[in-house]
């Protein structure tokens, strides 16, 4: 049978609750959830191409464009903070970062 | 037809790493596997004519990014050990909780509110269609705004990165503008009073 | 003339605010020498304004002063109404305050509140001297608040004194009852008028002939005779009517001067005045008038008979004074206004005098103030003993003393009054004559005559007072002699108060009176014969057998009539009721408010209780903060997946 857009979107939902499920499990490694996070603006970013294609519209692709340059920037300074933070608490335990609390 | 093999072999592929990089053990590990999550939506880009963005999303996305984190995960001493408690405390809820999302989506997604009218499968593209020459046509004139911007986060992205994890070194001699003109004369000059003729 | 009304009252406000303010400052003798001439000032203007209206014939003055505020229509002012009703009032507060002024000098001689005192005494002679000259119910309320204000200092001079301080509480509150009776009734004449002016209420107090109202749903109401009622419970409070006389017995605990000042002569006339004052407003009620009769006649001589067996000099004449107010009031019932202001002028001599010549005794007693631990006491202060004697002989109505003209004309109006419980009143008065003469000269025999019942110590000191103290004394007996006789034809039927004082034709007592007036000498004359005169003379007669000639029968009759004696010797239980009956149910409503309402719920509930609100909800909110990474990602997803949810599905 052809694909059709719903193949794609179907794909891209399973792709985005991997990523949720992976925020919610995951407790001891903040690289994981950052890992986690990249995984859902893939699955955004396989939505959009989808629609641009079966639409014939280049604005998703454009879209795509921008959300990987913002992606790379967030992942850069989401990894530098998480370098100073295992400067000065040698761990990165998700459950070790809670002084901002009550 | 070949497409929809494709497809369905890639869809697969990309799928189970995606599992692979929430459940393994290893951090590096998890890395690899996102990095192969990457290349094989490429590949589903690709057959959707995204071909700049593919190529840019293995070279941008995995080549620098992917290639930080694991410096990052190479750099940061951890403890392997530790890091496997409370897995399955979490997983019924994890689990419930993505599968929840998933259905919402689904019931979205394959809906009739989303049959489109303009025919399930478009034309291909000619052969001498440049994905890369249409986008640039589109991205320097109607979003040349917006690219303007992208270029200015990147920008603050550096700036913020450096700034966050510089840590300054005491021994190299550096100047401070600042304080070179606030500076007075009488910080650096003293006058003794001579006689200027010899007796 | 302007000028010298607004000196009246302003020269003896002078006085008390400086003696007041800077009594400490000034000293003693500065500060009685300031109000004394503030006072002075006032008096002899007071005669100038009575020559004026009362011989020259003067226009009523009914101007202005200064206007306070306008609302809604209603004008709120200061003004003055000078008619002779006014012009003898003005009179009467003005003399007698001087003489207890100049009094004061000797009696509190020794007193450490010396300047306060002369402040209060002048203080009360400028709030008494507006009450009597406004010219509307605003000012009017104004110094009937003011002087039961400075009666309320003034009971509780010695404010260190436990029963002092009982018994001023007792007075402004008693008072208070009276004064709510009386604000309801300005407040009826306001509402069917519009207007706080006299003259203008008597204008259209026809209009409110017809009108009712109801008060209690479904009865109706006769607004003229409510108002009237209302505005009588005020005088009832402030002169002292039965049921709220309670606090004129106690309010001896002052100092004798203001027992006579302002609990004799001035301050509880005010009530009397100003039902005379209201006779237009009166005189439209006729079941007002016997209301006020009724209850008039009551005081008179159930107060009189308790006056019997009081063992205190000035409970005595305290009790005196609840009777002739008694009378007073029965002559307003009547319908003879007039004769009630002319008792009230002859009364506040002769009992200033009484309560004086009492203070006298008391301070040449040392202190003393129990008539059975006195007697004999004519041979060491002679000027006293006279003195007091002519006061008594007042007060029973001896013919040819002011008290006999002004007494007996309240008997024939009272004779000739018929509207519905005059004739009550009329036994009540007559048989009165009798009580008043008994309990009169009781007192009077067992203080200056009889065996000397004083100890040793006493006994030795025993003179006359001084001067400063004896010659107020002979300066207010001269009135309560003579005055009578040379006024009664002027005052009663010379048309004196002929606009102030309005009569309706069908309430003749007055014109009675006239009738049978022929002049003070066939007045005298007309006395001698059966009568009112003859019941006093009894009562002298039994007063000397039971006191001075044969004692033990007093004490038998006291055994014998055990029962009448305790029902007298306490008040008729008038004071155990109120205690039981409205002090506890007042206290129980003060403890449950403060325990119920303002320590638990104002406090406890919504002051306590939202505090502790917000604490219980800070305690649960705070959760929502902890720190953990992972429990706002869940949150964020959560509230993710339920708005999707809401979209998608709803």
């Amino acid at each position: 049978m052809t694909v059709t857009l719903s193949h794609y979107l179907i794909l891209a939902a399973v792709l985005f609750s991997i990523s949720i499920a992976g925020i919610v499990i995951n407790r001891k490694n903040i690289i994981v959830l950052l890992m986690s996070i990249e995984l859902m603006l893939l699955s955004v970013n396989l939505n959009f191409i989808a629609f641009s294609h079966y639409l014939d519209d280049l604005a998703g692709q454009v879209f795509v464009f921008f959300i990987l340059t913002v992606a790379a920037a967030e992942a850069a300074i989401g990894l530098a903070i998480l370098v100073v933070l295992f400067r000065n608490k040698r761990s990165i335990n998700v459950e070790d970062i809670k002084e901002l609390k009550w | 037809m070949i497409e929809t093999v494709i497809f369905y072999i890639f869809a697969v592929a990309t799928v189970i790493s995606a599992c692979a990089v929430v459940t393994v053990k290893n951090p590096v590990h998890a890395v690899l596997f996102l990095v192969l999550t990457f290349f094989t939506s490429a590949v589903i880009w690709m057959s959707l004519e995204a071909e700049f963005l593919a190529i840019s999303l293995v070279l941008v996305y995995v080549g620098a990014v992917m290639v930080l984190f694991i410096f990052v995960v190479m750099m940061l001493d951890i403890n392997v050990a530790r890091l496997r408690e409370g897995f399955v405390r979490y997983l019924p809820l994890g689990l419930a909780v993505a599968v929840i999302m998933l259905l919402l989506m689904l019931s979205v997604v394959t809906s009739d509110v989303f049959v489109l009218d303009v025919g399930s499968e478009p034309l291909p593209k000619p052969a001498d269609y440049s994905n890369t020459k249409a986008l640039g046509a589109v991205l320097y004139t109607d979003y040349v705004f917006a690219f303007e911007i992208a270029a200015v986060i990147l920008l603050v992205a550096i700036i913020a990165a450096i700034s966050l994890t510089m840590r300054k070194r005491t021994h190299t001699k550096y100047q401070v503008p600042s304080d070179q003109i606030k500076v007075r004369k009488s910080d650096r000059l003293r006058i003794v009073k001579m006689p200027s003729v010899e007796e | 003339m302007d000028l010298i009304y607004l000196a009246i009252p302003l020269a003896s406000l002078l006085g008390a605010v400086i003696a007041g303010f800077f009594g400490k400052q000034i000293g003693r003798s500065a500060s009685h020498c300031v109000t004394i001439i503030g006072v002075t000032v006032s008096f002899v203007l007071s005669l100038i304004v009575l020559k004026d209206v009362a011989i020259d014939g003067a226009a009523i003055y009914n101007k202005s002063v200064y206007t306070w505020m306008i609302s809604d229509g209603i004008r709120f002012e200061v003004g003055f109404l000078i008619d002779g009703l006014t012009a003898l009032m003005m009179a009467v507060v003005t003399s007698v305050s001087l003489m207890v002024h100049i009094y004061t000098i000797g009696y509190m001689h020794d007193d450490p509140g010396y300047q306060r005192f002369f402040s209060y005494i002048s203080l009360f002679t400028f709030s008494m001297l507006m009450l009597v000259m406004s010219n509307n119910f605003l000012q009017l309320f104004f110094g009937w608040e003011a002087v039961g204000l400075v009666s309320y200092l003034l009971i509780g001079f010695w404010f260190k004194k436990e029963t002092a301080i009982y018994a001023n509480m007792k007075a402004f509150l008693v008072n208070r009852v009276g004064d709510f009776g009386f604000l309801l009734g300005i407040a009826v004449i306001l509402m069917f008028t519009g207007s706080l002016d006299y003259y203008e209420v008597f204008e259209r107090a026809d209009a409110m002939l017809s009108a009712t109202m109801q008060v209690i749903p479904g009865v109706d109401w006769s607004v003229i005779t409510l108002a009237c009622i209302l505005l009588f419970i005020g005088a009832m409070g402030k002169s002292a009517q039965v049921p709220l006389h309670v606090w004129l017995p106690d309010s001896m605990e002052g100092p004798t001067p203001i027992s006579a000042l302002i609990h004799a002569a001035t301050m509880v006339t005010a009530g009397i005045f100003m039902v005379a004052r209201m006779s237009p407003l009166f005189e439209l009620s006729t079941t007002a008038l016997s209301v006020v009769i009724v209850i008039g006649a009551t005081t008179a001589f159930f107060m009189g008979l308790v006056g019997i067996v009081q063992n205190d000099i000035k409970r005595v004449v305290a009790y005196s004074t609840l009777s002739q107010l008694g009378y007073m009031t029965v002559a307003l019932g009547a319908s003879a206004y007039s004769a009630a202001i002319f008792h009230l002028m002859t009364h506040a001599f002769f009992k200033a005098l009484l309560f004086l010549a009492a203070g006298s005794v008391i301070i040449a007693m040392h202190h003393e103030q129990d008539i059975r631990k006195m007697g004999g006491l004519k041979k060491y202060m002679p000027i006293t003993y006279w003195v007091s004697l002519v006061g008594s002989l007042a007060l029973i109505g001896f013919p040819g003393t002011s008290g006999y003209f002004s007494k007996d004309a309240i008997l024939i109006a009272t004779k000739n009054a018929d509207i519905w419980g005059a004739d009550y009143a009329y036994m009540a008065v007559l048989l009165g004559v009798f009580v008043t003469a008994f309990y009169s000269f009781r007192m009077f025999f067992l203080v200056f005559h009889g065996k000397e019942r004083m100890d040793e110590h006493t006994r030795s000191h025993l003179h006359e007072t001084p001067a400063v103290i004896t010659v107020p004394l002979i300066l207010l007996a001269i009135p309560s002699a003579i005055i009578g006789w040379f006024t009664i034809d002027a005052v009663l039927f010379s048309g004196f108060f002929d606009r102030a004082i309005v009569i309706f034709e069908e309430h003749g007592a007055m014109a009675a009176v006239a009738e049978a007036f022929h002049g003070p000498a066939s007045f005298v004359l007309h006395g001698l014969a059966p009568g009112p005169t003859w019941l006093a003379a009894a009562g002298v007669g039994s007063a000397w057998f039971i006191y001075l000639k044969k004692p033990q029968i007093a004490s038998s009759l006291k055994h014998r009539f055990e029962w009448l004696y305790k029902l007298l010797d306490n008040k008729y239980y008038f004071d155990r009721f109120n205690e039981i009956v409205f002090a506890t149910t007042a206290r129980g409503i003060g403890q449950l408010l403060w325990r119920l309402g303002d320590a638990l719920m104002i406090d406890g509930l919504i002051v306590n209780g939202s505090a502790r609100l917000v604490g219980w909800f800070s305690g649960i909110a705070r959760y929502t903060q902890t720190g953990y990474l992972n429990q706002y990602a869940f949150v964020m997803i959560s509230g993710l997946i339920l708005l999707l949810g809401w979209v998608v599905l709803g």
